[in-house]
């Protein structure tokens, strides 16, 4: 029997750029360059592996974001993975995370799905909750923040290095994992991988294949509402000074300045 | 009065700092109510009465150590029902993060994560977060349900407040998910007698310029001589060279601490994100065009291997 794999990936704007919030306070995603969030190429690759050590499996890449967000979904069907699914509507505009996960849950569930592979956190909201609320909703278990993981039968093991200590985890399937970037780096597309994903499959649904209300989803359905954005000053830069074997003893004449010692 | 419903964050009843300034941003919403779950839950009740809490809701269980996340989310629930608190505060650590996520669910609820500070309003409660690795600071609040917020470290003093702290044991029904995620192990990581990273005063970093484990052992005599906590880069930790707990950065820690001393660390955008809203930046750095130095208050070019450890000499010297 096939397995089943679902990756979660976003489209968000890239960090070495300047990234803004638009005058909505929404993130600003016309004016910044766009690309797979880092941390989910890190999916992708436990999902390729996972389906590597399986007798058959397939992997589908889902995505809730605006057009240009079908560049994440190349990238990760030009790692390997097998079809995409991109949901995208005028409506989902400032959608929150509650949203997201009610969007996601319900094209997981259109999809189908043995096992959902996610980033820990995207690089934008950086919230690191959504693995956890798309578990909460599709009634499944969660086996997230992983550093290792590997599928046997019909059980998914993981090793989540937690703040207090490391434990090792199971689960049947179907599940939702989280990987961390200390799970194993990601593979770059080869040539072979980005020629072929230009003839994968990409299924486009809108709110209304999934059966979501729009005032449920989008800037004025969100469950939170940003009310301010300023932008910080720069720090502007302290006194730099060159070390000519002194070096030592000026910062530390500093850090008593400073009343650190 | 409004109660707030407090996640206690505690270690066998030695409850942690982060859950003591939530205390202390609670009392700003109405009376904290407690909730400490697991082994150790009723002796937490003497500090968090201390510090402004009217009851503590306590629970044991099982549970709550041989499966992941979603007992906690049961006895959150419970809690939840049984006090009706117009917020609910849980600490910003990556576990309860997902047990306020999954709560926001149940109880259809917005979400707000990694707050660092927190206002009453006309509307609810303010929260502040940064955002894109702290360009920016950004004022948010719930508009559906109940807020659900969760705090980072450091984001407020810790102020005792004596309050009655009366122990009250919470019933918990757990749910057919409870024991979906099994914990097959664990083992605990084992204490280094310094600070612990996000709750330190003085962070003290190496990164790739460190050039090696043995070498942090220079890193380590700073932070010591400081009273510091010891921070890495991930380049540092990716090349096995320190801990991945240790780790700062927009995928290790990120700290807020009065004093960030990054040594041999280039200053990259992800690093930035974990270490930005340091009170003072110092750095050392053999590369006078390093990033970092956009950042600092006060940093010196050179080759750490002189620098750090006349400054911990000095350290010492002066603190006698
Ligand atoms: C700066 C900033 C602050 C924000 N603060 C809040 C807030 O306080 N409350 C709130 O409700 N919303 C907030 N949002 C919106 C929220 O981040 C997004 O709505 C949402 O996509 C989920 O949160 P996340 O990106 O932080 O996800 P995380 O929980 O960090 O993402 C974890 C994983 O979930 C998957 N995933 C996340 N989003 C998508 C997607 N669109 N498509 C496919 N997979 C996805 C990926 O696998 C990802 O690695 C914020 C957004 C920004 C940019
Ligand atoms: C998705 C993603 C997430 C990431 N998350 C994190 C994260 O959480 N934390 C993090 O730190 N990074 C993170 N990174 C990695 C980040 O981009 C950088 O690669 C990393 O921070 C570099 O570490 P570094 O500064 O130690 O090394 P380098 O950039 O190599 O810098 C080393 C510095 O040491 C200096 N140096 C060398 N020798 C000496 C000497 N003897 N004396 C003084 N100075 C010396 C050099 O001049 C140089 O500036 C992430 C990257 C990605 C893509």
């Amino acid at each position: 029997m096939s397995l089943r794999i679902v990756v979660c990936v976003k489209y968000v704007p890239d960090a070495a750029g300047d990234r803004h919030f638009a005058d909505d306070l929404t993130v600003d995603r016309e004016d910044a360059d766009g690309l797979l969030s880092e941390l989910d190429e890190y999916a992708v690759e436990q999902a390729l592996q996972i389906a590597d050590d399986a007798d058959d499996a397939e992997i589908t890449v889902v995505t809730v974001g605006p057009e240009d967000a079908k560049d994440a979904l190349r990238k990760a069907l030009s790692m390997g993975a097998d079809k995409a699914v991109h949901v995208e509507d005028d409506d989902l505009h400032g959608t929150d995370v509650v949203g997201t996960s009610l969007v996601l849950a319900k094209a997981i569930e259109k999809t189908g799905y043995d096992l959902v592979v996610c980033g820990m956190a995207s690089t934008d909201g950086t919230m690191g909750v959504l693995p956890a609320m798309l578990a909460e909703r599709l009634g499944v278990p969660q086996v997230t923040l992983l550093s290792e993981v590997s599928v046997e039968g019909g059980t998914v093991k993981g090793r989540r290095d937690g703040d207090a200590a490391t434990e090792r985890l199971e689960a049947s399937l179907p599940a939702v994992v989280s990987v961390t970037d200390q799970s194993g780096e990601a593979r770059y597309p080869s040539f072979k991988g980005i020629m072929a994903a230009k003839k994968k499959p990409v299924e486009s649904l809108d709110l209304g294949d999934l059966d979501i209300d729009a005032d449920e989803v989008g800037l004025g359905g969100a469950w939170t509402a940003v009310d301010a954005v300023t932008e910080r000053p720069a720090r502007t830069q302290g006194t730099i000074v060159k070390d000519e074997g002194e070096g030592g003893k000026q910062l530390a004449a500093y850090l008593a300045e400073q009343k650190f010692i | 009065m409004a109660e707030v419903l407090v996640y206690v964050d505690h270690v066998d009843g030695a409850v942690r700092k982060p859950t003591l300034e939530l205390l202390t941003l609670a009392r700003r919403l109405g009376e904290p109510v407690a909730l400490a779950l697991g082994a150790g839950a009723e002796a937490t009740a003497a500090t968090l009465g201390e510090h402004g809490a009217v009851r503590v809701l306590t629970a044991d269980a099982p549970e709550f150590t041989d499966y992941l996340v979603v007992p906690k989310v049961d006895a959150l629930q419970a809690a939840y029902d049984s006090v009706s608190p117009v917020a609910v505060l849980l600490p910003s650590s990556g576990e309860a993060k997902e047990i306020a996520a999954r709560l926001a669910v149940r109880i259809g609820s917005g979400l707000i994560t990694d707050a660092v500070d927190l206002e009453a309003g006309d509307q609810g409660p303010v929260a502040t977060q940064s955002a894109f690795a702290a360009a920016y600071s950004t004022k948010s609040r719930i508009s559906k349900g109940t807020p659900v917020i969760t705090v980072k470290p450091n984001s407020a003093p810790v102020e005792p407040s004596a309050a009655a702290g009366t122990v009250e044991a919470l019933a918990v029904s757990f749910g057919d998910t409870a024991t979906g995620t099994k914990v097959v192990s664990r083992e605990p990581r084992e204490s280094t007698g310094r600070p612990e990273l996000t709750e330190a005063a003085i962070v003290v970093s190496g990164g790739r310029g460190v050039n090696g484990a043995e070498n942090f052992a220079v890193i380590e005599a700073l932070a010591d001589s400081l009273g510091a906590a010891v921070g890495a880069s991930r380049a540092a930790v990716d090349a096995g060279w320190y801990p991945h707990s240790n780790q700062v950065g927009q995928t290790g820690k990120s700290v807020s601490p009065q004093l960030y001393i990054a040594s041999g660390i280039s200053g990259a955008i992800q690093h930035r994100a974990g270490m930005q809203t340091s009170k003072t930046i110092v750095a050392v750095n053999k590369d006078a065009e390093a990033p970092i130095f956009d950042l600092v208050d006060f940093g010196i070019v050179g080759d750490l291997f002189a620098v750090v450890p006349q400054l911990t000499d000095e350290v010492k010297a002066r603190k006698g």
